[in-house]
């Protein structure tokens, strides 16, 4: 399996997704040889861990949302190279690694690893899959692709016996712009360990003064980016705030659109009822789902959207955005399209205002949660595999 | 001998329009969708005049010259009729045809198909009185035989009709209940000495109303022939067939294609066909067969679901909500004296407001989801509470001009 980042070394859904896929698979009898192109930190003793050790890895520079960054109007074209060069190490790396390991499969996650997978595959002539976390079309957020980017994707799909994305949504644009065969095409929704969510209880929380005062806490949790449509949630803030005064919106992550949402509370006279904590992890990260009263995610263009799933199995209820793959996953949630802010506004208002909404939302939220899981997503995965060493065979 | 009687409940609610929290103190007008939407419920009552009431009318009135002996029984809600007259006058018509034909009873029931006696028996009361004097107004009956929303029923019920002057009562014929007894025979609720209790045969009532067109039913297909002979099979072990279903199971439930307006059509002749079947209406059965023992329903029974309880319109936390803020402001709604806005709330006590916010099945998408306008349980929900918060305002207005 060829990924790119792990957790704790990850700035994002990839890492935590490829992470919870592989450790459901090993639970289900998978053997697998996990490649990273670069030595880590890891824990993940449940599979092999190979690094391929590329020179001058310069992280977070070479973080897999990067892409978005290298559009020419914005960022001088010579970084690109560097990303790209970072990919492309990783794939002439990838030719003696598949030399030395025993596999059946090749499974490559995102078009940062999919030249890395298409080597080993011509090295070992064993069948490749490709697993589309996101895709160009996402990262861009409406604002235009990466040409570079979406060659890589499309040479990854057309060379891979089956395509798994985690949504129909994902599904959708692949068929939209990529022209793939379809019957190649396997939807794996991402999942959760449910038993991860059970009884979790914070002695302290940094945010409970806020909630003892009265307040009610609304919780954004995603890059500032184009794509995650922090713009959308602050223009419902503020018309919350018109109905429901007592509330803090709570922004967590950072991205190149930090400044300007900062501006933006400030343009629309929220700026004391917006409060920016910056990129969060770990035990941090869950104390804001559990403090939270409502997360929303008004994602422009979501592959799935693992944030939601979180926020839900927590306890913490959702407004999600139509265009999202989570959507598909989970019907106690509210949902609205991205660019209802309208709509929004008056989910983000009910929810705060009728706590037997909340309630509900909560219970069957959380109750739901627990069937999409990644051992179910393992189940799909492995059926695939089947599928493919199958055809191989005949 | 075998009597049978069949009762179809007409009944269409006036479904909240999409009302956003920016509505609330400006829009008073909560059930006036926009054509096109699935919650204009001009548009809906048009689509089910057009596909069930009228092709089924037309059924029904052909069998009723056709066989002498053939009856039937109607409860129209109040607010399916006031919806027909204002939309579909020619379904309306209709039916006051088939009732003039004097072999078509009509049933009594709560004007608003509320679930009024939960809550408030005053409420219940008034809400039958508005129905009886709708019936009066446009069929010119007086209906004797009380069916109450959803067949929801238990004892005290059957003993508060008794004292209301009616002749019988409606109830499912619940398993829980019934335990070794026949549905098939008239019993009396239990405290009470002269009203009748009628209950359903739910097995042979669904086999029409859900099963009919379902190819995975081992009985599939089914035929007027074949029913009649499970219907015969019950003489001498039983008194009377009760047939109960929603009226929309002939052509929106079951769309035309499935057969269904055929099946119907030529049920009576082959029911007729075994000599010791007879038709009846509910008033009939209840004056010729005996009341053959005391039934009791302690709890509230219903049609609906596998658990033929509440639990399809109260019980989680959402309906519970605001069931309690609604019948809250009942006195004070109804002392305002405010026309516009007495007719607004009692809409509101409509059950299928209360059945749109079930989450009981919502995520296996089955009949729920079906039968539920909105996209979901939350989405109900947030329209019924944002109305009623306008409600309120409206009270508050009012009291303080006056």
């Amino acid at each position: 399996m060829f990924g790119w980042e792990l957790p704790p070394c990850n700035s994002g859904g990839l890492g935590t997704a490829c992470y919870g896929l592989s450790q459901a698979l090993a639970n289900q009898n998978v053997d697998i040889t996990f490649v990273l192109p670069q030595r880590v930190n890891v824990k993940a003793d449940f599979m092999r861990l190979v690094f391929a050790d590329i020179q001058g890895f310069n992280w977070p520079d070479f973080s897999p949302y990067a892409s978005f960054k290298y559009l020419p109007k914005n960022f001088p074209p010579e970084m690109a190279r560097d990303l790209f060069s970072a990919v492309n190490l990783y794939a002439k790396r990838a030719a003696d690694i598949a030399k030395k390991y025993n596999y059946d499969i090749i499974h490559s996650h995102d078009w940062l690893c999919f030249p890395a997978g298409i080597v080993a595959q011509q090295v070992s002539s064993k069948p490749l899959v490709t697993h589309v976390h996101a895709t160009e079309f996402d990262r861009g957020g409406g604002q235009g692709i990466n040409p570079m980017v979406y060659a890589v994707e499309k040479m990854g799909m057309d060379k891979s016996e089956a395509i798994m994305p985690v949504s129909n949504f994902t599904k959708n644009i692949i068929l939209k712009h990529y022209q793939i065969d379809s019957a190649k095409i396997n939807v794996v929704h991402n999942g959760i360990n449910p038993e991860e969510y059970v009884n979790q209880i914070d002695e302290s929380n940094p945010l409970d003064a806020l909630k003892k005062a009265g307040y009610k806490i609304v919780l954004f949790l995603g890059r500032l980016t184009m794509q995650k449509g922090p713009d959308y949630f602050l223009k419902a803030a503020a018309r919350s705030l018109e109905y429901y005064p007592k509330t803090v919106f709570l922004v967590v992550g950072s991205g190149d659109m930090e400044n300007q949402m900062i501006n933006l509370a400030v343009q629309l006279g929220i700026s004391d009822k917006v409060l920016f904590a910056g990129f969060l992890r770990g035990q941090m990260l869950n104390q804001a789902f559990r403090a939270a009263d409502l997360f929303v995610m008004p994602s422009v263009s979501e592959p799935f959207g693992m944030t939601a799933l979180e926020s839900v199995a927590t306890g913490t209820p959702a407004i999600i955005s139509k265009q999202s793959g989570v959507s598909e996953t989970l019907g106690h949630v509210l949902k609205a399209d991205f660019w209802d802010v309208d709509e929004m506004t008056n989910q983000i208002v009910s929810v705060l205002n009728y706590p037997s909404l909340h309630k509900s939302l909560k219970e069957n939220g959380k109750e739901e949660s627990k069937n999409v899981s990644w051992q179910a997503a393992a189940s799909k995965t492995i059926n695939v595999y089947k599928k493919v060493l199958g055809r191989k065979k005949k | 001998m075998s009597a049978i009687c069949l009762y179809f409940q007409v009944h269409q609610p006036y479904r909240i329009k999409k009302y956003r929290v920016f509505d609330i103190g400006n829009d008073h007008n909560y059930f006036d969708s926009p054509d096109g939407s699935r919650l204009s419920n001009k548009d809906v009552l048009q689509k089910v005049a057009r596909k069930s009431y009228l092709p089924t009318n037309q059924v029904i009135l052909e069998l009723l010259k056709k066989h002498p002996e053939f009856k039937v029984a109607y409860s129209l809600s109040g607010v399916v009729m006031e919806q027909l007259e204002e939309y579909a006058p020619d379904a309306l018509a209709s039916f006051q045809e088939l009732v003039a034909t004097g072999r078509v009873e009509l049933l009594s029931e709560t004007y608003y198909h509320s679930l009024s006696y939960i809550f408030s028996k005053d409420e219940f009361k008034a809400q039958v009185k508005l129905h009886s004097q709708m019936i009066k107004r446009l069929f010119k009956k007086i209906p004797k035989v009380f069916r109450n929303t959803e067949l929801i029923y238990k004892n005290e019920l059957g003993q508060d009709l008794e004292a209301m002057g009616y002749e019988g009562i409606l109830a499912e014929g619940a398993d829980h209940v019934l335990e070794w007894r026949s549905p098939n025979f008239i019993y009396k609720p239990m405290g009470t000495q002269n009203i009748g209790l009628m209950l359903k045969n739910y097995r042979l009532s669904d086999d029409i109303a859900f099963r009919f067109s379902n190819p995975g039913w081992t009985e599939f297909p089914l035929t007027a022939p074949k029913f009649a002979r499970w219907v015969s099979a019950f003489n001498g072990s039983g008194d009377i067939i009760n047939l109960f279903m929603d009226y929309e199971t002939f052509g929106e439930h079951q769309w035309e294609d499935t057969g269904i307006f055929e099946f119907l059509r030529h049920l009576p002749q082959e029911l007729l066909r075994h000599r010791d079947n007879y038709f009846v209406t509910p008033s009939q059965a209840l004056k010729k067969l005996p009341k053959v023992a005391e039934l009791n329903f302690p709890n509230f029974v219903s049609w609906a679901d596998v658990e033929r309880d509440i639990s399809a319109w109260l019980g989680n936390s959402m309906q519970d909500d605001a069931a309690a803020k609604l019948y809250a402001l009942e006195s004070a709604v109804l002392k305002s004296r405010d026309q516009k806005l007495i007719s607004d709330w009692r809409r509101l006590t409509t059950s299928d407001h209360f059945y749109y916010m079930c989450t009981k099945w919502f995520s296996d998408g089955d009949v729920h989801k079906y039968f539920n306008p909105y996209d979901s349980p939350y989405e109900a929900f947030i329209a019924y509470a944002n109305v009623l918060q306008d409600v309120k305002l409206r009270l508050e207005k009012l009291h303080k001009t006056k």
